[in-house]
């Protein structure tokens, strides 16, 4: 740690965040002091984004305690108070509205931005921004943001991040900003994040691009598991470090992998699907009986090459329709769960051609199905015909899960089902997708958590869209994920 | 943007199709009946325009925070009796009557907003209880406008008819508004993207509730000027309001999410459909054809617009 002569501007105290059954944050101690430009890294989940929408005011923190500038900001900590105090946000999804204009959306964050004349004072101001930042930008203040490229309109975002009126800036938090510049324009930003620093701007940047990190970061911030495991000057670290420092606890076995003799039994190759843009000859391929599993960060094309074999794509024998897919969403409220119907009902609906007699569903069938997976997989529910939304969150993936376990579907796709599910019920699937696996069928499981990769067979890391590598049997460590995850594809920033 | 680039653009033509929709409806108009050419005939024409013109900015109001008004054909009927009945009776009445209908409106988009409830369906409950207001009012067919209000929609300025005057002051007022002020862009915002705006640190309940209280407002001018054209009331009078006014605003390139709506567009949305009725009226086609038929040029103009965003996507 170094010494603290000077008050930090902000400091965190054993920040908590709880959401339903998960923890998000256990406990985050941080300091950030004026001009400085601190860089925080961790693997998805590891609870970056949400201590960093504590910071912005638009999550409230279940315990601990946040000061800026010296002032207590307990409990009611909002964004209107981050406003005030200089604190803005450039948060990963985007916070821009599409059908209105640069100007506009810059006015939005300035109430100060009103009355007569204030479309010019809102351009003037962006623009002078924008051309501080990214010189040569080409977007005009009159632009609707709809029509911008995604690169340009995340570089409106970032320049109104660091536009001023009436209150000063102290503090602005940058959630992947160049997660859609190209290299040239991710490097003027860069120079422009080293260039505030000297003006009393501190700078909170996120990324996943180490290199990033180590070059602009004064100090960096290590977070695992809601915790920040490591932290100290940037200059104690170089690459290799950061990467052991993400996945540094080691975690018990908690599941023992299957031995190769298992492996060598299965023969028929269900799976073999090349991602279209591969640069190299490695491909998804999967037998019956096996758990494959696609890991990597989030959103680097695991749920895309998910849907393409669901589509059909790389599934052998070739167009065979009805060995049949099913697909377990991870977003369950949008893709998964029919609200409205009853636990039987979301249960059935995968397996109707085989209750049906003549036109019409048996119900007494249907009934016999549910029964059958309410027990085998434990949904805790007193009647198959009660509600589906009666359940907690767990149970109701319980029931995607039986949904598609009780089909007859050969190849089971999981699209990170088990995301906010307690461990309790993590286990129980984990025990059923083994069984499953052992009769046959083939799971391709793509997963944000580490331990869960200790199921599979083989796993495919992904990187920009592609395969960056492919581990199997006792290569399938955190470390080699870790590593395979971070890795520079040739030919990207 | 230059010049000659901006009239190839799709951004251009999606606004220029309802401008070249009404046209073309006129030209037909004006073929057909040449002595509709006239100032006596254009009032005749966009005489009920007004009344659709501004139930369609109130059904924008709503549209704008991607929400929808099933309820405002039967609330511009309830207004109408209101106005044929309380307001000629007993002025102070009518008008308290009115505010409170505006307090309603607010109260119900803060309860879409505050439980999360989606907006047809609230909208839809809502049209059984205007409706049912609307009878308990006025059992039959009957009561008077005020004089005020019939000799207001009866003015005859020079050169130019009311309706194309109380149209192009309606479309610029609401056009500087929504379009213009500070204020009209948090409006639009919500419509946008409502997460960014409450991130912005303003309250999206209180904008929800300005937009349905503006509803109300449009809803009970149009109510007002459709009592006014018709000298009385009755409980059905507008019923069709609610469909019409939906079609004028996406007529008008509007859109049902994200906020995309155009003022302009929805008046000139809500001309273009009753001058279809009366186009197709001079075609001598039965008047049970021309809903079908209003329909059918909502599917044209839609299938344009289908044309011109996918050439931009090409691009």
């Amino acid at each position: 740690m170094t010494t603290e002569t000077v008050s930090p501007l902000i400091s965190l105290t054993g920040i908590q965040k709880v959401f339903g059954a998960v923890q998000a944050l256990s406990g985050v101690d941080l300091n950030i002091h004026t001009g400085e430009c601190l860089g925080l890294v961790g693997h998805n989940g590891a609870g970056k984004s949400t201590l960093m929408n504590i910071l912005a005011g638009t999550l409230e923190a279940s315990g601990g305690s946040l000061s800026i500038a010296g002032r207590d900001l307990g409990q009611g900590y909002a964004v209107q108070d981050a406003g005030r105090l200089g604190i803005r946000c450039v948060f990963q999804e985007g916070s821009l509205c599409p059908n209105l204009s640069v100007a506009e959306n810059t006015r939005i964050i300035h109430p100060v931005l009103k009355g007569f004349g204030w479309r010019p004072r809102a351009a003037a101001v962006i623009m002078e921004q924008l051309d501080l930042i990214f010189p040569g930008h080409g977007v005009s203040a009159f632009d609707i943001v709809g029509d911008l490229s995604i690169s340009k309109r995340q570089m409106v975002e970032i320049a109104r991040a660091f536009t001023v009126t009436d209150t000063g800036i102290r503090l602005v938090i940058l959630d992947e900003p160049t997660s859609s510049l190209d290299a040239r324009v991710a490097e003027q930003l860069l120079d422009y994040v080293g260039r505030v620093a000297g003006e009393g701007i501190s700078v909170i940047l996120i990324s996943h691009l180490l290199g990033e990190i180590l070059q602009v970061s004064n100090k960096i911030a290590v977070m695992k598991d809601g915790r920040v495991v490591a932290f100290r000057d940037a200059s104690g670290f170089d690459r290799s470090s950061l990467v052991e420092a993400m996945g540094s606890t080691v975690v018990a076995g908690v599941a023992p992998r299957r031995d190769a003799e298992h492996r060598k039994t299965v023969s028929e190759e269900r799976i073999h699907m090349r991602p279209p843009e591969q640069p190299d000859d490695q491909s998804v391929r999967a037998q019956a009986g096996e758990v494959v599993g696609f890991a990597g960060l989030a959103g680097q094309g695991q749920t895309e090459a998910l849907l393409q074999i669901f589509d059909g794509h790389g599934v052998l024998p070739s167009g065979a329709q009805d060995a049949g897919c099913c697909f377990i969403a991870g977003d369950r409220q949008v893709d998964g769960v029919l609200p409205l119907w009853s636990i039987r009902k979301n249960i059935g609906i995968s397996s109707l051609k085989r209750l049906l007699l003549g036109m019409l569903i048996q119900n007494g069938k249907e009934r016999e199905l549910a029964d059958a997976w309410k027990e085998r997989i434990g949904i805790r529910a007193p009647d198959v015909e009660a509600p589906i939304l009666s359940l907690s969150g767990g149970n109701q993936q319980k029931v995607l899960f039986a949904r598609a376990l009780g089909s007859a579907a050969d190849i089971v796709l999981m699209d990170d089902p088990m995301r906010g599910v307690d461990i309790g019920t993590k286990n129980e699937v984990y025990a059923i997708i083994r069984q499953e696996a052992s009769q046959g069928r083939t799971f391709l499981w793509y997963t944000t958590e580490m331990e869960e990769l200790d199921y599979c067979d083989r796993v495919y890391v992904f990187r920009d869209g592609v395969i960056s590598e492919t581990l199997s049997g006792s290569d399938i460590t955190e470390e080699n994920v870790l590593k395979a995850s971070f890795k520079q594809v040739s030919g990207a920033a | 943007m230059s010049g000659l680039g901006f009239f190839a653009s799709a951004r251009f033509w999606r606004g220029a199709l309802p401008a070249l929709s009404l046209t073309f409806v006129l030209l037909g108009v004006f073929w057909l009946q040449p002595r509709a050419m006239s100032y006596f005939g254009l009032n005749l024409l966009f005489n009920l325009a007004v009344p659709i013109a501004l139930a369609t900015i109130a059904q924008m109001f709503v549209i704008a925070v991607n929400d929808l008004d099933l309820s405002i054909g039967s609330f511009v009927s309830l207004v109408a009796c209101i106005g044929a009945t309380w307001l000629n009776e007993t002025p102070l009445l009518g008008i308290a009557a009115l505010l409170g209908c505006i307090a309603v409106y607010a109260a119900i988009g803060a309860l879409i907003y505050i439980r999360q409830l989606p907006s047809i369906v609230v909208t839809l409950g809502m049209s059984f209880v205007w409706s049912g207001c609307a009878v308990l009012l006025l059992p039959t067919p009957g009561g008077s406008a005020p004089d005020w209000i019939r000799s207001l929609v009866t003015l005859k300025p020079p050169y130019v008819p009311m309706p194309l005057v109380a149209a192009v002051v309606l479309a610029l007022v609401v056009h500087f508004a929504l379009m213009r002020t500070s204020w009209g862009v948090l409006m639009r915002g919500v419509g946008g993207n409502e997460k960014a705006i409450t991130r912005a640190g303003w309250s999206v309940l209180k904008l929800k509730m300005t937009m349905y209280a503006l509803t109300a407002v449009f809803g009970i001018l149009a109510g007002l000027t459709l009592v006014g054209l018709a000298t009385s009331a009755d409980a059905n009078i507008a019923l069709r309001y609610t469909l019409l006014s939906i079609a004028g605003v996406i007529l008008g390139g509007g859109e049902f999410v994200g906020g995309r709506i155009s003022p302009v567009g929805a008046v000139l949305g809500a001309m273009t459909l009753t001058l279809t009725a009366s186009f197709l009226s001079f075609l001598r086609i039965s008047p049970d054809w021309q809903i079908g038929a209003q329909g059918a040029v909502l599917i044209i103009v839609l299938a344009l617009r289908a044309i011109v965003n996918r050439l931009e996507a090409r691009k």
